[in-house]
């Protein structure tokens, strides 16, 4: 039996569902937020948090998660919900007044562990933080979450060229592959950029390459690592998914539904589901 | 300064399991061979990347390590600017960024390996301590203090061949406060760094020749600034003088000249600094300190005129 039987898809196809429609009722009450960021990395985050995660085994023995792809964070803060780690009443008081919850992630609140938000940056911590578990002899995992956009930051590949020059095994990188950035698709602005599994793999990573959408393949294919070099998930995904006017149109990286348009995300939520 | 820095870090990581050395390829020689051979885990080439470097270095310091990220200043802050910003200070985490040569130390090698401006840059961040101390056994006072400061720290010091100036200071090191280096009525000098030494020169000078009494004191500490000692001395002494290897913009004698606005201070005030010009030639750290006006010579004349 390998490690993806132990994970219950029909749930998890249920929590994205529900984590999706919390994010659109977000939506409804402020301006300023990534819905179409968030909806990429839905099944990437739950499946990390719900399926491979330790997250019982104490505050300096737990498994780590950094969402470096700091404009999905609702994806984060609606998992953090749902586990009880957000409180509802504080994720009602997103990006308002009194709220801490907002577009980025700040270190410090309930379940965010790197203030991210400027592209390039969560992998160099996750890097530097596997690397005092390794002195310590601790089994952590960090996970963290990148954007195609943001492997455009040389930084990244800083990060990349180091950690198997450490001996770093503990990392599960995932690169929500989208295909899109603020000013266009990604394989327009650099086509070079393809095939990023290879490149990633040339620089002494393990690499597998899923549909980020399928919970059980994103969840086998971690699951599975050899465990014997850092591991990068390249996550083929559709921005904006699960709602069709919002998916791989760019407007909507930021843009809040009117209230016509979130009814029409609802049913479209809904009707997947069945 | 450099083996000093070297030498003091290694006697305290033995013994503290949460310190790291972090370097981009430059590294401290002198006992920074030995911690490398005894705690090869604890130290890390990250190779000529700066932006890792300060990244690594904070993801160490949210694992509760205290990293020392060291490398020439400029590579250390300017390079990885942003990562020092949102990385160290948003976070404020415990990384210690020590930046070799700062000022114009390394005047051979040109314009893109000085930090004339590093002082003005770091002050600006939030949650950021900057020390500056002027003399090897300053280096290790500040090396010691980095440890105990819960946030990030700037250390910016010189390179090799600084003498001993504080070990008759009346005052000791203490973090945050400036320190009497030398006691006088009638005018008080302030520096901080190697170019303190230029400062208690001018000082014999002006006692020895126009008979004047002359006090010196170290602002080792760029922030948090001292502003109660600072306004003490304003208020003390009929004229104030820095001399500062840094900028005319945002140094001690820019942020002084503020302060004495704040406290209506009456004293004069003199600050002699860099230009506010990029150094396109080449030459020893004195010739150019003396290009830009830190001649020994005229400050002297200037400050003896006053009398």
């Amino acid at each position: 039996m390998t490690k993806k039987d132990t994970f219950d898809v029909s749930a998890a196809r249920a929590r994205c569902r529900q984590h999706r429609r919390r994010i659109l009722d977000i939506s409804q009450t402020v301006s300023a937020l990534h819905i179409a960021p968030a909806f990429s990395c839905m099944e990437i985050v739950d499946t990390i948090y719900y399926g491979l995660m330790r997250r019982d085994r104490g505050p300096n023995a737990d498994d780590s998660f950094i969402i470096s792809k700091g404009h999905g964070s609702l994806a984060q803060y609606a998992v953090l919900e749902s586990l009880g780690i957000v409180s509802k009443a504080e994720l009602d008081l997103y990006g308002k007044p009194g709220g801490r919850f907002a577009t980025h992630p700040d270190y410090g609140l309930p379940g965010i562990e790197a203030s991210t938000g400027s592209l390039g940056h969560g992998l160099n911590l996750a890097v530097g933080m596997a690397a005092a578990d390794k002195v310590r002899r601790a089994d952590r995992v960090v996970f963290v979450v990148m954007s195609d956009g943001e492997f455009q930051e040389g930084s990244i590949w800083e990060a990349m060229m180091l950690a198997p020059t450490l001996g770093i095994t503990r990392i599960v990188g995932v690169l929500d592959l989208n295909d899109f950035q603020s000013l266009g698709q990604t394989s327009k602005v650099h086509p070079n950029f393809y095939p990023v599994l290879d490149k990633v793999r040339a620089f002494g990573w393990e690499t597998v390459q899923v549909d980020g959408h399928d919970s059980a393949a994103i969840h086998a294919a971690i699951a599975n690592r050899s465990g014997a070099k850092p591991f990068m998930l390249i996550a083929r995904t559709t921005k904006g998914k699960g709602v069709s006017f919002m998916e791989n149109v760019p407007v909507w990286h930021y843009r809040s539904p009117s209230a016509e348009e979130y009814q029409t995300a609802l049913k479209e939520l809904d009707s997947a589901s069945s | 300064m450099r083996n000093t820095f070297a030498n003091t870090f290694y006697e305290l990581a033995k013994t503290d399991p949460r310190l790291f050395l972090v370097v981009a390829d430059i590294s401290p020689v002198a006992s920074a061979a030995a911690f490398q051979e005894e705690f090869p885990e604890r130290f890390i080439n990250v190779g000529v990347a700066e932006q890792v470097m300060v990244g690594v270095s904070a993801g160490l310091a949210l694992r509760g390590c205290i990293p020392f990220a060291y490398t020439i200043a400029t590579f250390t802050i300017y390079r990885p600017f942003e990562m020092v910003r949102v990385d160290c200070c948003y976070q404020n985490l415990p990384v210690k960024l020590v930046g070799i040569g700062g000022g114009v130390t390394y005047s051979t090698l040109g314009g893109t390996h000085h930090t004339q401006e590093d002082i003005a840059v770091m002050s600006a961040l939030p949650n950021m301590s900057i020390i500056a101390p002027c003399d090897p056994a300053e280096t290790t006072a500040a090396t010691r203090a980095c440890i105990d400061l819960p946030g990030p720290v700037y250390l910016r010091l010189g390179k090799a061949g600084e003498p001993d100036l504080t070990t008759q200071a009346p005052d000791p090191f203490i973090f945050g406060k400036i320190r009497r280096l030398k006691e006088g009525k009638d005018l008080c000098l302030l520096s901080y760094g190697p170019i303190t030494k230029m400062a208690l020169d001018i000082a014999d000078r002006l006692e020895q020749e126009n008979r004047m009494s002359v006090a010196v004191a170290g602002v080792h500490t760029l922030k948090p600034l001292d502003r109660e000692g600072l306004a003490e001395i304003l208020a003390r002494f009929s004229t104030v003088a820095v001399i500062e290897e840094h900028s005319c913009i945002g140094g001690l004698g820019a942020q002084l000249k503020q302060l004495a606005w704040d406290v209506r201070a009456s004293c004069t005030l003199k600050t002699f600094s860099l230009k506010d010009e990029f150094i396109h030639f080449y030459g020893n750290q004195r010739e150019l300190w003396t290009a830009h006006g830190l001649d020994e010579s005229i400050i002297y004349r200037e400050l003896a005129a006053l009398k």
